[in-house]
């Protein structure tokens, strides 16, 4: 049975000024258990859109969300999210403490909570930094904090917004390489969004392709038939590749001429 | 494996803490020490050689009137009278500021209600209320830390208020997704994000109380810095006069510096961007 569903799931964004915004329109898709779901699309198709209303941070238009057959009604410790930036972490708080947070609101005894914070840091590589507070960390390592801090409290399933967008090329193939790591070891579901190809192949048992917005539903769905080692020279990353990048490429255009056709009309 | 990564994401510059020595750290003083100086000795100058007047002293005779002051008890005795309105005016005003302003920057209809309020009260200077103060509560403690209250709440309720709305979505929402229930999201998220926005406006507001006490107790007070200063001119005792000012501008740099100081240490990781 899949573990989050969604069913004809539409968001339309009504601003008090101007017309009303269709950002997602009929979207269908079930999560497994334990896949590593990539949705991957061009910018500003919506999909940072379906992972809020998964998370719980704003609610469906139309539709409905389940997760583990429940409906989703607000954010919760069963979804944890890895956010883009580093503005979701608590500056106040050291790099441990930030990591306790989840089990501190749950009320988990200090003992057990500072020895679980202990193992996900290490597990991220952040053994030593522990005192460090995140302004005194560089970006790949405060991203390495919020991933510790997801897994050490323990969710049903990890949301990630993009979260090596902002990090260099060489952090972020490394941080790739540990996220797949981390998630075979977990047996969690993930549900990663990207825009990068590559991340998603490189990561991903599944990789679920959007439409160009507005009103953007999904594509396609591809399944990513490589095992734990992933080689670009693999003629099966190859495939999905050029599969993947062709859908971009249609959509990126359709929505290039959709802005030109726009901005026509809005001048004529 | 980690020593690579470690390599290649290390950030030297500010984790580390190098403390010179306290003689290296006085040098690194230096402009400031010549800055003081340099104050008094234009002081001096112009009191002795441009400007010879009995109505403008120059600093040694103000200093020895200082110490005679000192001595004789007058000026700590009317400092600390004027220094307890002030503190007792200021934490009263700061706990109300920092109570209304967390609601007001937490809830729209809080904010929707008090926006006329705090808009119109805060363009009323606590100066202008001291008249106001006198006729509610004569001229004892009371009228002087209403007016120090006064002064204080609004500076607080705004700095207060701007501090929860800069807090990014994205800390709350995190925090919810961690499990944080929304009474512990306001406890261990909006609260200490605020606390810099809070300190700065209790700064500010502590530089107000300065200004206001003085007034009020020129106008209404039988004791305090205010009376001191009036009561001089009265009998133009120039040398005092000036004893109160140089008073007031050591008193107000030593609690600012002192404000500056418990900003530095207690908050310096609460910084609004992170």
């Amino acid at each position: 049975m899949a573990l989050a569903t969604f069913s004809k799931v539409s968001k339309v964004y009504r601003p008090t000024h101007g017309r009303p915004y269709v950002a997602v329109s009929d979207f269908d898709l079930q999560v497994e258990p334990e896949e590593f779901f990539c949705l991957l699309g061009p910018s500003g198709c919506g999909k940072t859109t379906v992972l809020n209303m998964l998370a719980g941070f704003e609610m469906p238009s139309d539709g409905a969300i389940t997760l583990a057959g429940k409906p989703v009604r607000g954010p919760g410790s069963d979804r944890a999210v890895v956010f883009q930036g580093d503005d979701s972490l608590f500056g106040w708080l050291s790099a441990l403490e930030n990591v306790e947070f989840g089990m501190r609101m749950r009320h988990v005894p200090a003992l057990e909570r500072r020895a679980r914070a202990h193992h996900y840091l290490a597990l991220v590589g952040l053994d030593g930094q522990e005192h460090k507070y995140p302004q005194q960390l560089s970006g790949g390592m405060k991203q390495r904090i919020q991933i510790a801090r997801v897994l050490a409290n323990d969710p049903t399933m990890l949301l990630m917004d993009e979260p090596f967008a902002a990090l260099d090329a060489q952090t972020r193939l490394s941080m790739q390489e540990q996220v797949r790591q981390i998630a075979g070891a977990s047996h969690k579901p993930f549900f990663f969004i990207t825009h990068d190809i590559d991340e998603a192949i490189a990561l991903g048992t599944r990789i679920g392709v959007m439409k160009a917005g507005p009103a953007s539903t999904l594509k396609a769905l591809i399944s990513v038939g490589l095992g734990e080692k992933r080689e670009r020279a693999d003629p099966e990353y190859l495939r999905v590749y050029r599969e993947v990048h062709q859908m971009i490429r249609e959509e990126v255009l359709k929505g290039a001429n959709r802005s030109t056709r726009e901005s026509r009309a809005g001048h004529a | 494996m980690r020593n690579s990564r470690g390599a290649a994401e290390s950030v030297p510059a500010r984790t580390a803490t190098h403390k010179p020595a306290l003689f290296g750290r006085l040098l690194d003083y230096w402009p400031y020490v010549v800055g003081f100086l340099g104050m008094f000795a234009a002081w001096h100058v112009i009191a002795t050689w441009f400007f010879v007047s009995v109505l403008f002293p120059p600093p040694l005779p103000v200093l020895r009137k200082a110490a005679e002051l000192i001595a004789n008890g007058e000026l700590p005795i009317n400092v600390w009278v004027s220094l307890k309105r002030i503190l007792a005016g200021f934490a009263l005003g700061s706990l109300i500021g920092v109570v209304i302003g967390l609601l007001v920057g937490s809830f729209r209809t809080f904010q929707r209600l008090l926006d006329p309020v705090v808009e119109t009260l805060r363009f009323i200077p606590a100066v202008a209320m001291i008249t106001v103060a006198v006729i509610w509560f004569g001229i004892g403690e009371v009228a002087k830390i209403f007016i120090i209250v006064y002064g204080t709440v609004f500076i607080v309720i705004i700095s207060t208020a701007a501090g929860v709305a800069s807090i990014p979505p994205n800390k709350a929402r995190a925090a919810l997704s961690l499990g944080a229930t929304p009474v512990q999201l306001f406890l261990f998220v909006t609260l200490p994000a605020t606390v810099p926005f809070i300190l700065t406006g209790m700064r500010l507001a502590m530089a107000n109380a300065f200004t206001t006490i003085v007034a009020a107790e020129l106008v209404a007070a039988n004791q305090g810095i205010g009376t001191l200063l009036w009561q001089s001119r009265l009998y133009m005792q120039v040398d005092t006069v000036f004893v109160v000012l140089l008073t007031l501008a050591v008193l107000g740099f030593v609690v600012d510096r002192c404000f500056r100081w418990a900003i530095f240490t207690f908050a310096h990781h609460y910084s609004p961007a992170n």
